[in-house]
């Protein structure tokens, strides 16, 4: 396997401007001869499906959801990062650049993270002209709010709804094409496999969810933007039916695997109340501008919240960090809460919580301009908790949220799978070992508006893409593996339900695979999964037919590979001996607590190849080396 | 932590072909801190153990945005509970040995696929024809360069918070999909960035509800009082002011 990062050459803030003036086009005639296969309609892949048809390309859509206006994407709350300066001061696409890169703890690719900065700009300005109604000032201007990892105010928001109103910018723009009969779009589809014709992508086997009909779909190029994979732990932040399956299929079918063990764990989530749970709640991270963390002093202070006076509470994010305070990064954020509560510090009847306190900036600002900020926010959790915020401090605890590694890509967005493009945070591109707030959305919409419509055309241009026909024995192929697999799982008739199966695998990488890691933890992770995996083939149940509408056996073949990438989670977070952002091994600290990076051996990317799965997985580590030409590696610092 | 019994009447049909008919299950060791959804995943699992194929629902989120869950409780789109989509409601909202009726949201625009779960694709439908801006990538002007009245985009984030669901035709006697339809309709001709299409944009929207087999708005207020997010019916009048304007 051969890992060129086709990163282009001079100055950092020229490469995209040259890489575009370099690139091949498509002439206006020859894009309608070519189709494109966009799987997944969040963010990127909206708006990836709105750019390409817009160009000319006959596109079509697939989404697991009922509609493609309910991708996951619609659940981000906080805000979109952008360079504006608006609020003069002193922002600008270097600076938006190098938080980014900082953040990451200096684990991405410079020249990715640039050319994500310089395209924020134009996202704010494409989201407003489709009527995207951001939060604005007075005087009609648009707003910023802070974020965590940053010092100055770049943040665009749509009261708590930033994800939901940004997604529907770009899903009304995707459904224009529709209207325009150059999308087609396919719902309550799922995608179970990639089809690699003479080494390239040529389409994709699907699942039709309402009756089980299995389809073939061919195509000139393929644009993954399925998401994340944070729903391997059981519990976390993603909505119920964000799974890895399109983004592990295709690693099936040879494309590497990047980072996949840099999972973002947000810090500010409702905490879990019963053996019931199906998902976390997060509250957030704006609220950290104005909400407090602390747990008491002592062990055993019972008294209500309220009750504890100043001198007897902890804000140990204030006093650790005094120049970011409350506002440090999720990383930072998360594992602080963590040593606080294994300390004996913890909150709530679990222990397993920290106080998030509004208190002080009721008192400052009044309540009024608190729900303004905040309002559904707060009815969320009182609706949840039936504790009232405005009253008493929130109980918060970190929990999976975002997971910054996924299928490795070139500059254009490419994986080592000619063809095969991915997008979002299907992709490993941009947030190397953590993610700031604010920036999946910009992300998201960077990768499908402005970077994939230009690089698949380089693409398309430069390959001869004869038609092979779904008659083709490898798209018969992959889908009788696709169906073989599903009456695999039917004729188990075990004793143990899917998601009895997927909580235990959570169970297994929260504790082991979660927040802090450890050599002897992982070693143990490794083998815990191999055994569960084992019994997963033996003892499932999955309930119904393979030919009606069937939730359960659709989450059968998930959490089955979901058994797999836990796997290479754990391989790859005990590959990489030292702490960089969100992976923490507990061997590699510094003596204040805090990642220790090694840039001497741990500088790059990590891509796995898949070989096989055969009692343990077979996978074969290739390492793309990361060079910082412009920015210098520092321990980074928010105290 | 207090526990219950909870009777469930749930309807149950394995396909669109199916006539379907309600099922009755008993479900103890409740917990008032379960969501509603929780509770009925707790019933699918007791369900799988017994043979008995679960019941199917939409959900995705559990955080009441995506809109996906969307089934009527005890004759209510999304249950009791005023501005709270189901997977929001709580089993604290109950009492031990409460029956409880769950119903799929009934309209002859919404096709049910399998249980609870319904065909709402002609939602889509609407946005389709006019629910956008006409703004291809790459040619919006700078953002700033437009301001808009704070009052004015409040007001177009009011009406764009619609979550999709359908509670709407649901809850209307009339099964219309005019507070869907109309809250897209009042945030984008509301903005100056919707103002040019807003003649084009209202007629072919309330044309295409009227195709799609949803009956018309006859202002009984039904749609509000369930809409989970609290969309307005003003959205309905400015939908209409909006139409006269555009066929006058």
């Amino acid at each position: 396997m051969k890992l060129d990062s086709k990163v282009p050459s001079g100055p950092l803030e020229e490469k995209w401007n040259r890489h575009l003036k370099d690139i091949k086009l498509v002439s206006p005639n020859n894009k309608r001869k070519h189709k494109v296969i966009v799987v997944g309609t969040g963010l990127a892949g909206a708006s990836a499906a709105a750019s390409l048809s817009e160009l000319g390309y006959n596109v079509q859509t697939f989404c697991i959801q009922d509609s493609a206006r309910r991708a996951h994407s619609i659940s981000a709350q906080g805000g979109i990062n952008a360079a504006k300066n608006y609020q003069n001061d002193g922002d600008s696409v270097w600076r938006l650049f190098y938080d980014t890169i900082k953040g990451g703890d200096y684990r991405s690719r410079e020249a990715n993270v640039y050319r994500l900065a310089e395209n924020s700009n134009n996202i704010i300005d494409q989201a407003v002209a489709q009527g995207v109604p951001f939060g604005r000032e007075y005087g009609g201007l648009l707003d910023n709010r802070s974020f965590g990892g940053a010092q100055v105010s770049r943040t665009f928001y749509s009261r708590g709804q930033t994800g939901q109103q940004l997604l529907l910018g770009a899903y009304q723009a995707m459904m224009k094409e529709v209207h325009n009969g150059k999308i087609e779009s396919f719902t309550r589809h799922e995608m179970l496999d990639l089809v690699v014709v003479d080494g390239k992508a040529r389409g994709i086997i699907t699942r039709d969810l309402v009756n089980g009909t299995i389809n073939k779909w061919e195509a000139d190029a393929v644009v993954l933007c399925t998401g994340g994979y944070g729903n391997v732990f059981y519990l976390s932040t993603n909505a119920k039916n964000s799974n890895v399956t399109a983004a592990w299929r295709c690693h099936r079918r040879g494309a590497a695997f990047a980072n996949p063990c840099f999972v973002q764990i947000h810090p500010t989530c409702i905490p879990v109340s019963g053996d019931y749970q199906s998902k976390l709640t997060l509250m957030s991270e704006s609220l950290r501008n104005d909400g407090r963390v602390w747990v008491p002093r002592s062990k055993d202070d019972s008294r209500h919240p309220n009750e504890i006076p100043e001198e007897d509470r902890f804000y140990y994010l204030e006093e650790k960090y005094p120049s970011f305070g409350n506002l440090v990064p999720r990383d930072v954020a998360s594992r602080n809460a963590k040593l606080v509560t294994d300390d004996g510090l913890g909150v709530g009847d679990s222990g397993l919580a920290v106080y998030l306190d509004f208190r002080d900036a009721i008192k400052r600002d009044g309540e009024d301009a608190i729900r303004a900020k905040y309002g559904n926010l707060f009815d969320m959790y009182q609706n949840i908790t039936d504790e009232n915020p405005y009253k008493q401090p929130m109980r918060i605890f970190p929990a999976v949220h975002y997971t910054m590694g996924g299928l490795w890509v070139d500059y254009n967005l490419m994986s080592n799978i000619p063809g095969l493009f991915v997008a979002g945070e299907a992709n490993f591109s941009d947030h190397g070992a953590n993610r700031l707030g604010a920036s999946a959305l910009m992300q998201g919409l960077s990768d499908g508006y402005f970077i994939i419509p230009y690089t698949i055309g380089d693409y398309i241009a430069g390959e001869d893409l004869k038609v092979v026909g779904t008659g083709h024995e490898a798209f018969s192929e992959a889908a009788d593996k696709s169906q073989k697999q599903l009456d695999k799982l039917l004729a188990v008739k075990g004793d143990k339900t899917v998601i009895e199966f997927h909580r235990e695998l959570g169970k297994i990488m929260w504790d082991k695979v979660g927040i802090s890691r450890s050599k002897e933890g992982l070693e143990s992770a490794i083998k815990e999964i191999r055994a569960l995996r084992e019994e997963f083939w033996q003892n499932v149940r999955v309930p119904g037919e393979a030919n009606y509408y069937n939730k359960y056996l659709e989450f059968a073949a998930r959490v089955a590979d979901y058994f797999e990438l836990a796997e290479l989670m754990a391989l790859d977070a005990l590959d990489r001996d030292e702490s960089c952002g969100c992976h923490l091994r507990d061997e590699f600290q510094t003596e204040e607590g805090e990642a220790l990076r090694n840039d001497e051996k741990y500088s790059f990317v990590s891509a796995w190849e898949f070989l096989g799965v055969n009692g343990k997985l077979e996978t074969k580590l290739h390492k793309e080396d990361l060079n910082f030409e412009f920015v210098e590696l520092k321990q980074r610092s928010y105290k | 932590m207090s526990e219950m019994t909870i009777n469930l009447k749930i309807w149950r049909q394995k396909s669109i072909d199916d006539q379907g008919g309600f099922q009755t299950y008993q479900l103890s060791e409740v917990s008032e801190h379960m969501s509603f959804l929780e509770m009925l995943d707790v019933l699918n699992e007791k369900l799988i153990k017994e043979d008995i194929d679960p019941v199917e629902f939409d959900y995705d989120c559990r955080e009441g945005i995506c809109g996906s869950c969307n089934m009527v409780v005890n004759g209510s789109a999304h249950g009791p509970k005023r501005l709270t989509a189901v997977c929001q409601l709580h089993m604290r909202t109950y009492n031990d040995g409460d029956t409880i009726v769950i119903e799929p949201p009934r309209a002859a625009a919404f096709p049910v696929i399998r249980d609870l779960v319904v065909d709402r694709s002609a939602l889509d439908r609407i946005i389709e024809v006019g629910g956008y801006v006409s703004v291809k990538t790459g040619a919006a002007p700078e953002a700033n360069l437009i301001p808009v009245e704070q009052e004015v985009s409040n007001t177009a984030f009011d009406y764009a918070t619609c979550i999709g669901c359908g509670a709407c035709v649901a809850a209307c006697p009339n099964s219309s999909a005019a507070l869907f339809t109309g809250a897209k309709v009042a945030h984008l001709n509301s903005l100056p960035q919707g103002y040019p299409e807003r003649k084009r944009r209202t007629i072919a929207m309330v044309d295409q509800m009227a195709k799609e087999g949803f009956g018309d708005c006859s202002n009984h207020g039904e749609c509000e009082a369930v809409c989970p997010v609290g969309i307005s019916i003003s959205s309905i009048a400015e939908m209409r002011k909006s139409y006269l304007k555009a066929v006058l």
